[in-house]
């Protein structure tokens, strides 16, 4: 089997397992907390729950990346510099890549202090809930136009004219 | 003006509205004469 038919496999799978945990963070665990914290029982998911999902999703997010890099090979660069033919999936790899930033540098050292792995105010605490709520939901809304054209493939070939 | 992300809905609209952004930026600036 050729490398990038690993790579492609590898990427599809890491990247199911990230953004299945993305939306299940966004569509599932935002709200249920909210109900959770009202009637007390916010703790078994803070304890149990949020970890184990964010160890997933934040090491599934580098597999996805690493597995694209290896994909896309000789033909990085291209796809970065948006050269015309690997253009489509060159801004895929730009979201994707601003998504990853914000999994590492935004949501998840935010997610430590609010699960209480690193030692914050409660003043930090409330900041750190908003900036990983929107980091995240930017993370969201980033993954509809990244999957339009990592997606791409033969099927959108007519819509970008070659 | 509230952020369209604090909201489910806004969020999946905001991300219908940057495909669209852009799919109309690849295809006039850098496919245009491709």
């Amino acid at each position: 089997m050729e490398i990038a038919a690993i790579a492609r496999w590898a990427h599809f799978l890491a990247g199911i397992t990230w953004i299945g945990l993305l939306y299940y963070f966004n569509l599932v665990q935002v709200p249920a907390l909210k109900d959770a914290a009202a009637d007390g029982t916010a703790a078994g998911i803070t304890k149990h729950v949020a970890p184990r999902a964010l160890l997933w999703f934040r090491w599934s997010a580098v597999a996805t990346w690493l597995a694209g890099a290896a994909l896309l090979g000789p033909n990085l660069a291209a796809a970065f510099t948006l050269q015309p033919e690997m253009a489509p999936i060159g801004i895929g790899a730009w979201l994707g890549t601003i998504m990853l930033f914000n999994v590492w540098v935004l949501i998840w050292p935010n997610q430590q202090k609010i699960l209480g792995m690193k030692p914050a105010t409660d003043e930090e605490k409330a900041k750190a809930r908003r900036v990983a709520l929107l980091a995240s939901r930017t993370n969201m809304m980033l993954s509809i136009p990244m999957l339009f054209f990592m997606a791409g493939g033969l099927s959108h070939r007519a819509a970008f004219g070659f | 003006m509230k952020n369209p992300l604090d909201s489910i809905s806004g969020t999946i609209v905001s991300g219908l509205i940057l495909t669209v952004i852009l799919y109309v930026f690849l295809k006039n600036f850098i496919l245009a004469g491709v």
